[in-house]
């Protein structure tokens, strides 16, 4: 993909509020129970094939582009090939993840017949006995990859998602070695967020800040370019301070399987739900997404005089998860520390 | 007669008076103008090219040899890349 183009699209999105990418998960439900997992798995009142395409339908006419189909596992509902052939038909680019574990040669077929573009898997270790132990479910890492291999063996786009925590923190490497020899591709993450209804318990999976250096001491990894602080000059910089923190509730937003419209999956700011208003009455109108879109990096408590404001990752939605959406994500603090640690150790500022 | 048809295996949406079209085989961009959003729009395999050039002449002003040229250049190119498919046979 060429990057400058996109580059031109997400501004003239931005500069036209137009929802581009749409992360919605249909269903909470999942065949795993992930340790640090941040859903409720019980079926509260999923919208129906009926109510899924009459919301698909909305975000076309308001100019999605970019489509997110997720979970739980999204495969175990049984419309899921009903409502991705109808998303197709209405031409959204599709990305789904799933955990694989129920897809089949055939299943594999109809997805790249439909025409999806990507398909983000969950691994978390290349030992099985790891893998296993973090889904709850014995034989997972095998199904998973079985499914990896007939995907990736019809062409399509696989990308392995690593979520580290304590428990596989050293499996990073092995991962990345078992993505390559499928054919797919790796990303790591080190988040871990707290659950939807606000319990925090799930925080004590995540890697300890060692490790964590460890991790973004690897350039092979991270890049050339993660471990860069800002210049001190940045602070005052009008560039950096205007800035959007993200582009959550600007030209992108999540949809529950319920029809809440929240800003993004890790910033559960309750703006509307889809089953009693259409979805531009909310993404044009609701006084949530108003307040969101207002935010400017210079408005952010503590953040402006922070040397590595220019650089910091910080995700708005764990910043609400911690009680304030102006306020620090102290686990992104963390990391902008953590990153400048791995640079002056590679000598990055030399 | 030919007609054109939109390819199955892209994603498209209008932005501002663009249409961004992504292939989900190479994940190739495109974003065609007002000109090249028309002719998408209008590329249903039922229409044929030269009706097409019709409407490009009615809404940009250009003249008929004109449309109809750079109409069969641009879906040639299209085609090329896999985003539509051209037919002498119309779609039902």
């Amino acid at each position: 993909m060429t990057t400058s183009l996109m580059d031109r699209i997400r501004d003239q999105a931005f500069a036209s509020g137009v929802p581009l990418a749409v992360h919605f998960d249909l269903t909470y439900r999942c065949n795993e129970r992930c340790l640090h997992c941040y859903l409720d798995h019980e079926d509260h009142g999923e919208m129906t094939t009926a109510e899924v395409k009459r919301v698909l339908d909305q975000l076309a006419d308001a100019g999605t582009l970019f489509l997110t189909l997720s979970g739980g596992e999204l495969l175990l509902r049984r419309d899921f090939f009903e409502l991705l052939t109808y998303a197709r038909m209405l031409r959204f680019d599709v990305k789904i993840k799933t955990n694989a574990i129920l897809i089949g040669e055939r299943d594999a077929v109809r997805i790249r017949d439909l025409g999806v573009r990507q398909v983000q898997i969950s691994v978390y270790s290349h030992r099985a006995d790891v893998h296993d132990a973090i889904t709850k479910v014995p034989g997972s890492l095998a199904r998973t990859v079985t499914a990896i291999r007939a995907l990736t063996r019809l062409g399509l786009k696989v990308t392995i998602a690593n979520v580290l925590m304590r428990q596989n923190a050293a499996d990073y490497d092995g991962v990345r070695t078992l993505a390559a020899e499928l054919g797919a591709e790796y990303t790591m993450d080190p988040t871990i967020t707290p659950k939807m209804d606000g319990d925090t318990s799930v925080l004590a999976l995540r890697m300890p800040q060692t490790q964590v250096l460890q991790l973004f001491k690897d350039r092979s990894l991270v890049g050339d370019d993660f471990c860069k602080p800002a210049a001190p000059a940045a602070i005052d910089d009008p560039d950096v301070l205007d800035a959007l923190p993200c582009s959550a509730g600007h030209i992108a937003c999540y949809i529950t399987p319920y029809g809440d419209v929240y800003p993004c999956v890790q910033f559960p700011l309750p703006t509307g739900n889809l089953r009693r208003q259409p979805f531009l009455e909310i993404w044009r109108d609701s006084p949530q997404l108003a307040e969101v879109r207002a935010i400017r990096v210079r408005d952010l408590h503590g953040c402006p005089s922070c040397g590595f404001v220019a650089t910091c990752t910080r995700c708005p939605g764990l910043a609400y998860m911690e009680g304030n959406m102006r306020g620090p994500s102290t686990a992104d603090c963390e990391k902008s520390a953590l990153r400048a640690s791995a640079a002056t150790a590679q000598g990055a500022f030399e | 007669m030919r007609f054109v048809r939109r390819g199955d295996r892209v994603a498209a949406r209008r932005v501002g008076s663009e249409m961004v079209i992504l292939s989900a085989d190479d994940s190739s961009l495109f974003v065609l103008n007002e000109v090249g959003t028309l002719i998408w729009e209008a590329a249903d395999g039922r229409t044929t090219l030269d009706a097409i050039a019709g409407g490009v002449c009615r809404e940009f002003e250009v003249d008929t040899e004109t449309a109809r040229r750079d109409v069969a250049e641009f879906v040639q190119a299209l085609a090329a890349a896999g985003v539509v498919s051209l037919s002498e046979d119309q779609s039902p």
